[in-house]
């Protein structure tokens, strides 16, 4: 099995999928000539084409408004936004055209937005965000966030091929920092939970790069037995995952990388208090950005994002409860 | 690049159509008898309380619908706004079903997800409107973009109103189309009004003469004429096929009611409505027609015959079923825009 970058395992994906199915194609910001801001679509337009590897004007709205017009023709688009943040400008056309499609004219729209999500090499308030709640929050959008290789691919291949707006997260950290194995070949992960470790004293609940830092922060923890439950999908939200986690373990910590209100994690957070009450052993303890904009300057930001080691403390803070 | 082809309101004699049929123009004249009297009635229904929400209609704008509708081609697409209910009639959607969409029923196009003119029934390739204003001509051109894609000679077409070229939708669909060359057709309808903002307070240069800082033709047309209507877009579709990107086509006519049922429009002068009444666009139609030997009496009672028969019909379907509010919220198979009907005798007389 190969051993890929995050960023290389996202390109695959795309890669394999182009060419095994002309229906896909590429849309973005100096995704062409350039091969994309972080190189994800590098050496794509000698082997797909112009019409295939879309160079398209600034306007976000456009992008994803036009790829919901071809995915309505049977082209299966995947949307490059070139920072996730930017994805603001495009939201009225994910959120209102987009995601209301189905339900209303029963039209499906098989469209994928990628979304290089998330903070931690001072980006600013605008290069580092991380959107998912908006798109958990808006009925008929798929939501996922890998946090491996082997997901990015495989989530980003399950993506392409589902017949509704799917919002892909691909975390800007994991890019060149995380690498792993990756299968050869078109295969597709599920939109479910994953088991990251397995434990019963403590289940920490993550997504994306929070994932890598729950394992890090748990790794040896005072002989600890903590699990890690990397959700990959925000939604559909695998309920039975987490609900089993809590049962087998009865501590949690959500870990988050976004502002703390109304976010994934908080959404977590009160299905186990409305659903896994009786199975618990203590609070359900967040770790979450605090509500504000992402900083620019290294201390202020990692005073925000949560740390490896504001984790720790809230596992051991939890075990001893 | 804006060029005129008529002047609003102007009652030129009936010239004989070079591209329209007899069958074609009663066709077109029945399309907006159809429109106007399917609102009448809904209003009816909508003041005795079975339509619920509120109720908009396009009395007055039915050359603006029907007149495009009828040069596009079956595989083509529509976007198709709120006083356009002649396109969805062209396209194939009955009025029964209109009439149950309207009054929030399972057997409406969109079972009672959506309401009053928010459908586009994909069965017969129309995208339904969002509130939000112009989204569809995003839309639109990404289905131009995917035909260009696929190297097929189609075409796409959607309306928008005045008010919505104040929005950055307007100029990123306006500049993507360009810059591709797009095969799609805008089509402003200039019905004088958004809501209750005049043309002077929403731009200071007039949409069509915009069109030439994108790169394409802007057209300025009678909307209250449906032939020229029907040519504009005509040629405008030529154009798209052969490859020689967008047209926009600006309809100037008058939304003759109120923004909404519930608009008593008395920001609109008096003298504006009768000026525009006498522009009635199903008048001039009527008069070409009967100027023709045809039997325009007769058509009217079908019609006529036809809505109440569509009254009956959806008021006997049922209510859709509470308990089946959350579902299909997502799709488990793919479901695509489909062809709809072509209508033009040109197309049937071999024009692609």
């Amino acid at each position: 099995m190969p051993t890929m970058t995050y960023l290389q395992a996202v390109s695959a994906a795309m890669r394999e999928e182009m060419r095994a199915d002309e229906r896909v194609f590429l849309m973005g910001e100096d995704i062409g000539v350039f091969g994309g801001a972080f190189k994800a679509t590098d050496g794509f337009l000698d082997e797909f084409g112009p019409a295939r590897v879309m160079d398209t004007p600034l306007a976000e709205s456009a992008i994803i408004g036009c790829a919901i017009g071809a995915a309505a023709e049977g082209l299966r688009p995947v949307a490059e936004m070139q920072f996730a943040d930017f994805v603001s400008c495009g939201f009225d056309q994910l959120v209102n055209v987009a995601g209301k499609m189905y339900y209303r004219q029963g039209l499906s729209v098989n469209l994928t937005v990628r979304l290089p999500s998330g903070g931690g090499f001072s980006g600013g308030p605008f290069h580092s965000q991380n959107p998912e709640a908006w798109f958990m929050h808006s009925p008929g959008l798929k939501v996922v966030a890998p946090a491996t290789p082997e997901d990015a691919k495989g989530l980003l291949i399950s993506a392409i091929r589902d017949p509704n707006p799917v919002v892909y997260l691909e975390h800007k950290h994991l890019y060149r920092r995380i690498k792993g194995d990756v299968p050869e070949g078109r295969y597709a992960t599920p939109f479910s939970a994953r088991v990251a470790r397995e434990g019963t004293d403590l289940v920490v609940i993550a997504h994306g790069a929070m994932v890598h830092t729950a394992l890090e922060a748990t790794a040896d923890l005072d002989g600890a037995s903590i699990e890690v439950l990397d959700l990959r999908s925000l939604v559909p939200l695998d309920e039975a995952a987490i609900l089993a986690s809590v049962r087998k373990c009865s501590k949690v910590v959500v870990v988050d990388e976004a502002n703390s209100t109304c976010s994934a994690g908080a959404e977590v957070a009160a299905l186990i208090a409305e659903k896994g009450f009786e199975d618990l052993d203590g609070p359900v303890v967040r770790v979450a950005t605090p509500d504000v904009p992402i900083p620019f300057s290294p201390p202020l930001e990692q005073a925000v994002l949560p740390q490896v080691d504001d984790v720790r403390e809230a596992v051991r803070e939890l075990l001893e409860y | 690049m804006a060029t005129e082809t008529a002047q609003a309101g102007t009652d030129v004699p009936a010239p004989a159509p070079e591209h329209l049929t007899t069958e074609d123009r009663v066709g077109l004249l029945r399309a907006m008898l159809t429109m106007r009297g399917i609102e009448e009635r809904a209003m009816m229904l909508y003041r005795q309380g079975k339509v619920p929400g509120s109720f908009y209609d396009g009395f007055g704008q039915e050359a603006v619908s029907a007149g495009p509708a009828w040069a596009m081609h079956g595989h083509d697409r529509l976007c198709i706004l709120h006083r356009d209910l002649a396109a969805h009639l062209i396209r194939g959607v009955t009025p029964a079903r209109i009439f149950a969409q309207y009054m929030g029923r399972e057997a409406g196009i969109t079972r009672g997800r959506d309401g009053n003119v928010h459908f586009g029934d994909r069965t017969v390739g129309c995208v339904g409107m969002v509130s939000m204003l112009p989204d569809m001509m995003l839309v639109a051109t990404g289905l131009a973009m995917a035909f260009k894609l696929r190297g097929e000679q189609r075409a796409a077409l959607t309306w928008f109103g005045d008010g919505s070229t104040s929005r950055g939708d307007f100029h990123e669909a306006m500049n993507w189309a360009g810059v591709q060359r797009l095969p799609v057709i805008f089509v402003l309808e200039n019905n004088q009004y958004a809501y209750s903002t005049p043309l002077d307070q929403q731009f200071a240069v007039d949409p069509v003469e915009r069109a030439a800082a994108y790169g394409f033709p802007g057209v300025k047309v009678d909307g209250n004429d449906v032939e020229a209507m029907f040519e504009a877009t005509r040629q405008a579709r030529e154009r798209a096929i052969a490859g020689e990107g967008p047209t926009m086509i600006e309809a100037v006519t008058m939304r003759m009611h109120g923004h909404a049922a519930h608009d008593d429009m008395k920001y609109v002068p008096r003298e504006k409505i009768e000026e525009w009444r006498r522009k009635d666009p199903i008048d001039r139609q009527v008069r070409r027609l009967e100027a023709a030997g045809v039997d325009v009496a007769a058509l009217r009672q079908e019609v006529a015959a036809e809505i109440e028969r569509a009254v009956e019909e959806a008021l006997a379907t049922p209510m859709p079923d509470g308990n089946t509010a959350a579902d299909g919220v997502f799709a488990d198979e793919p479901a695509l825009l489909e062809d709809g009907t072509s209508r033009w005798s040109g197309f049937a007389a071999g024009a692609a």
